[in-house]
């Protein structure tokens, strides 16, 4: 018998348009790492269970040729993607150019940091929090940073300030980080220092 | 979602039909179509290439022949259960490819089957078996047998 995936969500209302300004904000945020940018009503989020901004930045930039891991456990967010992008959704993290994942489960570890001839070539991770502003404990510098930034992250897990220090002493290898929460997002490149001051 | 309450055949066989049916066909059946279902698109009519490939003789090495257009559509209808209906269709007709989807929808719900099937998919299969063959007759007419040459492989 005929199955097929249960997909109840449409995509981007306007693709061309909308794309554009998701893919113009995931730059500005990763040229402006530490500012919180704003994703509203782009994407719809219904029974997926993920933020509109991670799920708008999944439709604008993954595609045929980009193979995607969700963790195992979002069939409905898989056939979502598959419908919409035509994504691979692979099992091997290490295979995958993008990724979505609760901050709590966040590896960096897992996930392609890309190599020395090709840098460019390493994943990218969305990373969706329960808590993202501006201010706060967290001090941000590096390229796109005039002195420091100060930013709230909530949900990483415990060791992210380690996992991230190995990720940044990897450049010009390592992988880039958008962190998300809700309609918000912020980027992460390899190439900011991340510290965590006082719990 | 499957659904065992349509016989194996039977959907593939209105795909085609409805894909290959003249738009106008299908668009006054929807005018006439009472009441209407609410539905929304969950992936609105686009266009876009498609790779053909063929076998030489059939059976050789698939090669790609070249890209055709295509447009193709999916609603989903606003009631419960919510189907999902696909509409593949040659050529660049947003409208065609958006209808086929919608009466593909319909057709998967068992209580307007039987109309949609009676009303709409026999007619249009009967059209295009006569179109078929009277465009056979046409070609058949001038026909030439070549007699000093072997048909095909002996």
């Amino acid at each position: 018998m005929f199955e097929h995936a249960v997909v109840t969500e449409p995509g981007l209302a306007d693709p061309v348009q909308q794309s554009q300004e998701i893919f113009r904000t995931v730059l500005a945020a990763l040229s402006e790492p530490g500012r919180v940018f704003q994703l509203a009503d782009m994407a719809p989020v219904g029974a997926l269970g993920v933020g509109s901004a991670a799920v708008a930045i999944l439709l604008a930039l993954t595609d045929g040729d980009t193979p995607v891991w969700l963790g195992g456990k979002a069939e409905a967010l898989a056939n979502y993607l598959r419908f919409h992008t035509g994504s691979p959704v692979v099992s091997d993290p290490g295979a995958a150019q993008f990724t979505l994942v609760k901050g709590v489960n966040c590896q960096l570890d897992l996930f392609d940091p890309g190599n020395e001839d090709f840098p460019d070539q390493s994943a990218t991770l969305i990373v969706e929090v329960d808590v993202l502003a501006e201010g706060g404990p967290i001090t941000l510098s590096g390229p796109g940073i005039p002195g420091h930034r100060h930013v709230t992250v909530q949900g990483l897990p415990a060791d992210f300030s380690e996992q991230w220090s190995a990720n940044h002493a990897q450049f010009p290898c390592g992988v880039d980080v958008i962190v998300t929460n809700g309609t918000s997002l912020m980027g992460l490149p390899r190439t900011t220092s991340f510290a965590h001051s006082g719990r | 979602m499957a659904r065992d309450d349509i016989p194996d055949d039977l959907r593939p066989r209105w795909i085609s039909s409805l894909s290959q049916a003249e738009p106008a066909v299908l668009e006054a059946h929807w005018a006439g179509l009472e009441p209407k279902p609410a539905f929304r698109w969950l992936r609105p009519a686009e266009s876009g290439l498609v790779m053909l490939r063929g076998r030489a003789g059939g059976n050789g090495q698939a090669f790609n022949l070249g890209e055709m257009t295509a447009t193709r559509a999916v609603a989903i209808l606003q009631e419960t259960p919510a189907l999902t209906g696909y509409g593949y269709v040659a050529g660049r007709s947003k409208r065609h490819a958006e209808l086929a989807a919608l009466f593909d929808a319909l057709l998967q719900d068992p209580s307007r089957r039987a109309d949609l099937w009676r009303d709409l998919i026999l007619p249009v299969e009967a059209l295009r078996t006569a179109a078929r063959r009277k465009r056979a007759a046409a070609v058949g007419a001038t026909r030439v047998d070549f007699t000093t040459m072997v048909r095909g492989d002996v």
